[in-house]
C-alpha cells in the first residue's frame, strides 16, 4: 500500500506546493514547525480542503481537483492520532477505543482489539475517562483508538511533541511496535531528528513549503545537507546489532564488523537496532588515534565535506558500519588536510550515542530499504 | 394541595400543561437553531439571530398582538390552520405557543453557549473516526451539550410559567382554557377580596420557580461532571 500526494495550497506565510509518495512502514514527513506538515496531513484526512492538487491510497483517489473529486473525512478511513489527543471527554477509554468501529464497515479487516490494548499497555485503562489519564496515556489510547478504526493509513502529527522526555521515551516504543507488528502504513510528522532516526523508513524532509528531499531514512539522514530542524540536530543512523554486554557496564554493538560500545541498554543480544550519532559529537582525526579515552573509533574516507555559513563544517565519512556525519569547523577540515577520497578516523564518545538515541528493532522490510545499513 | 380551591388548582395544571407543552416541542427547534447560529456561516444568519432575540426585547404585549395578528381566527394563518383543525386563538395550545415564544431565546441562548464550548476538533476526530456529520452529533456534540440543553430546557420551562403579557393578550384570560397561573393571579388581585387567593397562587410561583432554578443547577451540575469526565 502505497500514498501518493501531490498539493498546492496557500498558507498565511508560505506556499505549500509539494509531491512525495509514501511507501509502506513509516514515512516522517520532517521539518520544522510552519512548514506546512500540519496542512498537508489534514488535507490527506480531508479536514483542510487544499486550492489543488491529488491524494491517492494507491488505485483509491480521495481527492483530485481535476477531476472535482472529494471522499468526505469520515469515508477516508484513515487512523489519525493528533498531537493533542483529542479523545472523547464523555466516554471512558474502552468507549474511545471502540469509536470507529460502530462506524467502520463490517467487511472492513479489523484489528485484534485484545492485541491492540495488549501492545499499548493500556488494559487497566478501559474504565477510566480521558480526564483522569496522564499525557502519555491519553497518547497511547489515542493511537489505539485510531487504530481500532480499521484505518488504510495511519496519519500521526507530532503525537509527541505536547509531551516531556519520559513520556516521549515512553510512547516512541509504541510506534515502534505498530511499525514492526502492524501492516498498516505510518505517515508521521515529526520536527525531531530522533524521532525520526528511530521510526523512519522514508522521509520526506519539508522545508517552506516544498519537498526538499525524499527517499529511504538512512539516505536521508546520512546526507549531510539535510539540516531542517537546525546544525544541531544533524546525525547519521547506523543499524547494528547488539554484540555482547560486558561486566564492565557496557553494551558492544556490531555494525558491518566495525565495533562499538554503549552504556547497557536492555536489548538482548543478537537484537537488531538502530543507533543515532549526533555530528555534533564526533572528532575526525587524520591519523590512528593514540591515547584517546574515547572507546568508539570508525576508520573510513571522506565521501563529502559541507561548509555552513558559519565557523563550522558537516563531513561525511563513510565507514564500514555505514556513513557517520561529523560537525567540525572549517578550521579543522584545512588543518587535517581533509578532501572527498581522504581517510581519516571518526571517534565517537560513548556517551554520545544517548539512551533516547538508541532506537528499537526493525523489520525486514526496513533494512531492504536501507542499502547502507 | 387542600388549601388551594378548585380555581387555583386549575390555574396551575393549566400552566404546567402549558409550559410542559411549550418546552417539548421548542427543544428540538431550540437545539437545531442554536446549532446553526454557533456553527454554521450562512447569509441570513444575523437576521435568525435577531428573529430569534425579539421576543425577549420586544414589549411581551407587542409579541401577543402579533400573535393574534397572525394566527387570530380572522387572520390567513389562523384560518388556514383552523382548516386542518389546529386552533391557537382562545385556546390552551395558544398560551403554550405564546409561552414557546417568549421563552425560545433564553432556550438558544443556553444551548448556544454550551455548544460554543465544544472544540470543533473533537468533531473532526470523530469524522477521521468513520462517523458522518449527523452521528458525530448524536455521539459527540449532544452528549457534551446534554448540561446546556437541559439549563435551557428548565430554564424556558421556568420563563413559560410565568409569561403573562402576550398569553393575555393573545388568547385573554379565559378560566380553565387559558386562564394560567399568572393570569389568574391578575384576575384575583381584580376583584375585592382574592388577595388570598392571589398570595396562594404567588407562593406556589416562588416554589415552583426555585424547584426549577435548584434542579437545573443539580441536572447541570451532574452532566458537567460526567462530560468533564471526572
Amino acid at each position: 500500500m502505497s500514498l501518493s500526494v501531490r498539493l498546492n495550497h496557500k498558507l498565511p506565510d508560505i506556499e505549500l506546493d509539494i509531491r512525495f509518495e509514501a511507501p509502506a512502514g513509516v514515512t516522517v514527513l520532517f521539518g520544522r514547525s510552519g512548514s506546512g506538515k500540519t496542512t498537508i496531513v489534514n488535507a490527506v484526512a480531508g479536514l483542510v480542503r487544499p486550492r489543488a492538487g491529488r491524494v491517492a491510497l494507491d488505485d483509491w483517489v480521495l481527492f483530485d481537483t481535476e477531476a472535482g473529486l472529494w471522499v468526505p473525512p469520515h469515508r477516508r478511513r484513515l487512523g489519525y492520532v493528533f498531537q493533542e489527543g483529542r479523545l472523547f471527554p464523555h466516554l471512558t477509554v474502552r468507549q474511545n477505543l471502540y469509536f470507529g468501529r460502530w462506524f467502520a464497515p463490517r467487511n472492513a479487516p479489523r484489528e485484534d482489539p485484545d492485541r491492540v490494548i495488549d501492545i499499548l499497555g493500556i488494559g487497566h485503562l478501559l474504565d477510566r475517562r480521558p480526564a483522569r489519564l496522564s499525557g502519555g496515556e491519553k497518547q497511547r489510547v489515542a493511537i489505539g483508538r485510531a487504530l481500532l478504526a480499521s484505518p488504510r493509513m495511519i496519519l500521526a502529527d507530532e503525537p509527541l511533541a505536547a509531551l516531556d522526555e519520559a513520556r516521549k521515551a515512553e510512547i516512541l516504543p509504541y510506534f515502534e511496535r505498530l511499525r514492526d507488528e502492524v501492516s498498516v502504513p505510518i505517515l508521521y510528522v515529526t520536527h525531531s531528528a530522533a524521532e525520526v532516526a528511530r521510526l523512519a523508513t522514508s522521509v520526506v524532509v519539508l522545508q517552506d513549503g516544498k519537498v526538499q528531499r525524499q527517499g529511504p531514512a538512512s539516505e536521508v539522514l546520512a546526507d549531510p545537507s539535510v539540516a531542517p530542524a537546525g546544525v544541531r540536530e544533524v546525525g547519521a543512523v547506523l543499524q547494528v546489532r547488539v554484540a555482547a554486554h560486558h561486566d564492565d557496564g557496557l553494551t558492544e554493538l556490531e555494525a558491518g564488523g566495525a565495533r562499538l560500545f554503549l552504556p547497557r541498554i536492555r536489548h538482548a543480544v543478537g537484537d537488531p537496532l538502530r543507533v543515532r550519532i549526533p555530528a555534533q559529537e564526533v572528532i575526525l582525526s587524520n591519523r590512528p588515534p593514540e591515547g584517546l579515552s574515547a572507546l568508539n573509533v570508525l576508520e573510513g574516507t571522506v565521501l563529502s565535506i559541507r561548509a555552513g555559513e558559519g565557523p563550522g563544517a558537516i563531513v561525511s565519512v563513510r565507514t564500514r558500519a555505514g556513513t557517520v556525519l561529523a560537525r567540525v569547523t572549517r578550521r579543522s577540515v584545512a588543518a587535517l588536510g581533509l578532501q572527498p577520497g581522504s581517510t581519516c578516523h571518526a571517534i565517537v564518545k560513548t556517551v554520545a550515542i544517548a539512551p533516547q538515541d538508541v532506537g528499537g528493532r526493525m523489520a525486514a522490510r526496513q533494512a531492504r530499504c536501507s542499502p547502507r545499513a | 394541595m387542600g388549601w388551594l380551591g378548585p380555581a387555583e388548582i386549575e390555574a396551575l395544571k393549566l400552566s404546567l400543561r402549558v409550559s410542559v407543552w411549550a418546552t417539548v416541542v421548542s427543544l428540538p427547534l431550540g437545539v437545531f437553531v442554536a446549532y446553526a447560529l454557533a456553527r454554521w456561516r450562512f447569509p441570513g444568519r444575523q437576521l435568525l439571530n435577531a428573529l430569534v432575540h425579539l421576543p425577549l426585547i420586544l414589549p411581551p404585549v407587542v409579541t401577543g398582538y402579533l400573535l393574534l395578528l397572525a394566527f387570530g381566527l380572522q387572520a390567513p394563518v389562523g384560518r388556514f390552520l383552523a382548516e386542518l383543525g389546529i386552533v391557537f386563538a382562545f385556546r390552551w395550545t395558544g398560551a403554550a405557543l405564546a409561552a414557546g415564544i417568549m421563552a425560545f431565546p433564553l432556550m438558544v441562548r443556553a444551548i448556544r453557549l454550551s455548544i460554543e464550548a465544544v472544540d470543533p476538533r473533537l468533531e473532526q476526530a470523530g469524522a477521521t473516526l468513520g462517523a458522518a456529520r449527523p452521528l458525530v452529533f448524536a455521539t459527540v456534540t449532544l452528549p457534551m451539550i446534554l448540561p446546556g440543553i437541559i439549563a435551557g430546557a428548565i430554564l424556558a420551562f421556568a420563563k413559560a410559567m410565568g409569561e403573562f403579557g402576550a398569553t393575555i393578550t393573545f388568547v385573554s384570560n379565559i378560566p380553565g382554557q387559558t386562564q394560567t397561573l399568572p393570569s389568574a393571579v391578575y384576575a384575583f388581585l381584580q376583584v375585592p377580596g382574592g388577595e388570598a387567593a392571589a398570595m396562594r397562587l404567588v407562593i406556589v410561583s416562588i416554589v415552583l420557580a426555585m424547584g426549577a432554578l435548584m434542579l437545573s443547577e443539580y441536572v447541570g451540575r451532574r452532566a458537567a461532571a460526567r462530560v468533564a469526565g471526572t
